[in-house]
C-alpha cells in the first residue's frame, strides 16, 4: 500500500498551552509522528537563581496555574530537604488534604470540560450546557468543592497563599474543616458515584488501543502515593527521590521547547494511569469499586484510559479527604507557627504526584538561604516521548480510516494525557501531512 | 444586567507567555459561570473549545510577550478586537516573567538549554501594552476574580470600570489584620496597589507586590522599612522586583 498522509494540527485546542500534532506518511512509511511543543520558554530555573527560600514556592507556583499547588508542595519539600526543616504532623495532614483537593479539581476539569466533549461529539463543553444541564451542574459543583478545599485551607486555590517552608501562615478553623467534611459527604460522595455512571455510559466511545510502556510514579509503603513516596518504575522497581536524574535523563529535541525524558526504554508514562498501574491496591474501597464499574483493570495499557483512572482518583481523593479531616479534628487543631530556622544549607529534592504525574524540584542553597541552582522536571515533559511513541504505533493501525477520524484519534490521544504545556516549558498543536 | 433583545457581545480569551492560571481561574467562578454565559457569547477560548472567530467585541489577554511570534499574534488580535483587556500581572506589567530580564539573556538561555540555546528564539518579557494599545487592565497574580466580575459587569452595562489605586496596606488596616511586620515578616503592602482586599496579609502571609505599585510609590522609604526589618538592601530590591521587574528595575537606587 502506498499511502501518503500529511496532518498538521496547529495549536491543538482543549489542552493547556500551545502544541501542534505533526504526522507525515510517505508511501505507507511513517516518517514523522510528533507532538511539537511551541509554547514560549519561561526560564524559571534561571529566574530562581539568587532568590530567597521564602520566595522559591511563590515563584515556582507561577510555573503553572493548573498545577500551582503541586509545584508549591514540591518546592516546599525540596527547600525543607535542603535546609533541614522538619514539619509537624498537622502540616503534613493539611498538605495531603490540599493535594487531594488539587487532584480532584484538576481531574474534574479535565474529564468533564476537556474530554467529555470528545466523547459526546461536541466542540466544547458550552453547547452541552442546555443538553446536559444536570451533568454540567454536577461538574461545577464538584469543581467548587475541590476549590473550596484550596480556598479555605490555602487562602486561594490558584497560587495558594498560606503554605510556606516549615508549615502554614494560617491554620483553618474547626468550623471550616467540619464545613468541608459535610460537603464532601453530602455532595462529593453522591456526585462522584453519578460521575462514574456518566463516564460508564460513554466508555464505549473510548478508542481501543494498547501499547504497554514503562510506568513511573511515586510509591509509598502505607498509602496511595500522592504527597510523598519513593520513585517507582514498573520495569526496574524503587529508587530514592534524590536519584531522580537517573530516572528522567532529560534531553533537548528540536521539535519541542519542552525537554523530553527517557529511562529504561525509549519512553515512559507518568500520570493517573501510571499511578493506577503501580499502586491500584492502595486506593480506597470506593475507588476500587468505581474502577470495577468502569472496566479499569490492574495493568491497563490503553493510554486513553488515563481519563478513566482520573475519575477513579476523584473517588479516592474525596474519601481520603474525609479521613484526613477526621484525623485533624481528632488530634485537635494547634495554632502552630511555621518552622523556618535552617539547620543546614545544601541540596534538596522534592517529589510529588501532581495530577499529570510525578514532579521533581531540586534546589541548592548558599549559606544566606539563597538559591544557587534549581532544576524542575515536569510530568508533561516526561510524557512527551511516550506520546510520540503512542502516535507511531497508533497511526499505522488506523491508517485506513478517514482523515477526520485519524485526526480525532490523535487529538483525543494527546488530550488523554491531560498535557500541561505551560508547565512543560516551564505545550500542544497537531500537524498532519496525508494527501493521496 | 438586562440584555433582552440586545445582541450578546462576542468575547474571546487568549493566552501568551503565562501559567494560564488567570484563564483557568475563570472556570473557577463555578457559581457565576452559567449566569455570565447568558450575557456574553464566548467565540474563542482555545483551552476550553475548538471554535474560532474573525472579530471580537472584547478580547481578554493573559500572559506576557516573550517571543517574536507573540509580537505577531498580538498585532493580529488587536486588529480584530474592538476592546482589548489585559488580565493578570503577566499581561498588565510583565509579572513574574520579567524577572528573566534581570539576567543577561545569554546566561538565561544557557541555564535551561545548555548547548542547544539557539534552538528557540526569545525576547525580554514585556507587558501587552509594550506592543499594542490596552484598554483596561485587571491586576494580580492571579488576577482578582471579584475584580474581573466587576469589570465585566461595568463593560456590559456600557460603563467605564473604576481602577483601584490605594495601597494594599490601607485595605489591610481596614480589615483590622495583625500586621505581618509584627510577625517578623517583610511586606510590600505599603507601596502595592490594592484591590485584592489585602488577601495575602489576611491569610497571615506577606504581600509580594503582585498587583503592581501604586502611582507614586516612595520606593526609598519602602527600602528603608524593609532593611530596618532585617533584610539586606540587595534582598529588599529583589523583593520589590519579584512581580515588578519590567516597570521598576531601572528606577531603584543602585
Ligand atoms: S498573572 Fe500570575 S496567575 Fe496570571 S497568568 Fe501570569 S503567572 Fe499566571
Ligand atoms: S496582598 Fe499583595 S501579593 Fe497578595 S494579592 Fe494583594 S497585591 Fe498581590
Ligand atoms: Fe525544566
Ligand atoms: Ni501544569
Amino acid at each position: 500500500m502506498s499511502k501518503n498522509l500529511d496532518i498538521n494540527i496547529h495549536h491543538l485546542t482543549r489542552v493547556e498551552g500551545h502544541g501542534n500534532i505533526v504526522v507525515n506518511m510517505r508511501d505507507g512509511k511513517l516518517e514523522r509522528a510528533e507532538l511539537e511543543i511551541v509554547e514560549a520558554m519561561r526560564y524559571f530555573e534561571a529566574m530562581l537563581k539568587g532568590r530567597s527560600f521564602h520566595e522559591a514556592a511563590i515563584i515556582t507556583s507561577r510555573i503553572c496555574g493548573i498545577c500551582a499547588l503541586g509545584h508549591q508542595m514540591t518546592s516546599l519539600k525540596a527547600t525543607e530537604d535542603a535546609l533541614g526543616l522538619e514539619i509537624s504532623k498537622q502540616t503534613l495532614l493539611l498538605r495531603k488534604l490540599l493535594v487531594n483537593g488539587a487532584t480532584l479539581q484538576s481531574n474534574i476539569l479535565h474529564v468533564y470540560f476537556l474530554v467529555a466533549p470528545d466523547l459526546l461529539g461536541a466542540p466544547s463543553v458550552f453547547p452541552l450546557i442546555p443538553t446536559h444541564k444536570e451533568v454540567i451542574l454536577r461538574a461545577l459543583r464538584m469543581k467548587r468543592l475541590a476549590n473550596d478545599i484550596g480556598d479555605i485551607v490555602s487562602g486561594r486555590a490558584v497560587h495558594p497563599i498560606t503554605p510556606v517552608p516549615g508549615g502554614f501562615t494560617r491554620i483553618p478553623t474547626v468550623g471550616e474543616l467540619t464545613g468541608i467534611k459535610r460537603k464532601l459527604i453530602e455532595e462529593g460522595l453522591p456526585d462522584v458515584k453519578e460521575t462514574v455512571e456518566t463516564i460508564k455510559s460513554l466508555a464505549g466511545v473510548i478508542p481501543n488501543f494498547t501499547r504497554e510502556t514503562e510506568y513511573i510514579s511515586l510509591k509509598h509503603k502505607d498509602e496511595y502515593a500522592l504527597y510523598d513516596g519513593d520513585i517507582y518504575s514498573s520495569d526496574t522497581g524503587a529508587k530514592d527521590v534524590h536519584d531522580y536524574m537517573e530516572m528522567t535523563n532529560e534531553f533537548v529535541v528540536p521539535h519541542s521547547t519542552s525537554k523530553h525524558a527517557k529511562h529504561n526504554r525509549t519512553s515512559y508514562m507518568v500520570g493517573a494511569l501510571a499511578r493506577w498501574n503501580n499502586n491500584y491496591d492502595q486506593m480506597t474501597e470506593l475507588s476500587q469499586a468505581a474502577a470495577k464499574e468502569l472496566g479499569l483493570t490492574p495493568k491497563t495499557y490503553n493510554p486513553y484510559f488515563n481519563s478513566v483512572a482520573q475519575v477513579v482518583e476523584c473517588a479516592h481523593c474525596i474519601e481520603d479527604s474525609i479521613k484526613i479531616i477526621d484525623q485533624l479534628l481528632a488530634d485537635g487543631l494547634k495554632d502552630e507557627k511555621p518552622n523556618q530556622t535552617p539547620t543546614k544549607y545544601g541540596r534538596g529534592v522534592g517529589s510529588t504526584e501532581v495530577p499529570r504525574g510525578i514532579l521533581y524540584h531540586e534546589y541548592e542553597y548558599d549559606r544566606r538561604g539563597n538559591i544557587v541552582y534549581a532544576n524542575c522536571v515536569i510530568p508533561t515533559g516526561q510524557n512527551l516521548a511516550n506520546i510520540d511513541d503512542d502516535m507511531k504505533k497508533l497511526v499505522p493501525e488506523i491508517i485506513e480510516k478517514p482523515k477526520e477520524d485519524i485526526i480525532k484519534h490523535l487529538e483525543m490521544l494527546v488530550r488523554a494525557y491531560d498535557p500541561c504545556i505551560s508547565c512543560s516549558v516551564h505545550m500542544l498543536n497537531v500537524e498532519f501531512i496525508n494527501e493521496d | 444586567m438586562t440584555t433582552e433583545a440586545k445582541i450578546k457581545p462576542k468575547v474571546a480569551f487568549f493566552d501568551f507567555t503565562s501559567c494560564e492560571g488567570c484563564q483557568l481561574n475563570k472556570l473557577n467562578l463555578e457559581n457565576d459561570l452559567l449566569d455570565i454565559l447568558e450575557h456574553i457569547d464566548i467565540v474563542e477560548f482555545r483551552e476550553a473549545m475548538d471554535d474560532k472567530a474573525e472579530e471580537y467585541d472584547i478580547a481578554f489577554i493573559e500572559g506576557s510577550i516573550s517571543t517574536p511570534s507573540c509580537v505577531e499574534r498580538i498585532h493580529d488580535i488587536r486588529r480584530r478586537s474592538k476592546m482589548l483587556i489585559a488580565l493578570g500581572a503577566c499581561a498588565t506589567q510583565g509579572g513574574i516573567n520579567a524577572m528573566k530580564n534581570l539576567h543577561p539573556i545569554e546566561e538565561v538561555r544557557e541555564t535551561v538549554y545548555g548547548d542547544d540555546k539557539y534552538l528557540f528564539p526569545t525576547l525580554p518579557a514585556m507587558p501587552i501594552s509594550a506592543i499594542v494599545k490596552v484598554d483596561y487592565k485587571i491586576d494580580g497574580c492571579p488576577m482578582s476574580m471579584p475584580e474581573f466580575l466587576k469589570v465585566l459587569k461595568s463593560l456590559l452595562a456600557g460603563q467605564e470600570p473604576i481602577k483601584p489605586d490605594s495601597a494594599v496596606c490601607v485595605e489591610c488596616k481596614l480589615k483590622e489584620n495583625e500586621c505581618v511586620f509584627d510577625k517578623g515578616m517583610v511586606c510590600l503592602g505599603p507601596i502595592t496597589r490594592g484591590g485584592c482586599d489585602a488577601i495575602c496579609p489576611s491569610f497571615g502571609q506577606f504581600c509580594t507586590g503582585c498587583r503592581g505599585l501604586i502611582s507614586n510609590p516612595n520606593k526609598n522609604a519602602m527600602l528603608e522599612i524593609l532593611t530596618e526589618h532585617g533584610i539586606s538592601l540587595d534582598e529588599a530590591k529583589k523583593r520589590i522586583l519579584l512581580f515588578n521587574s519590567y516597570d521598576h528595575s531601572q528606577s531603584l537606587p543602585k
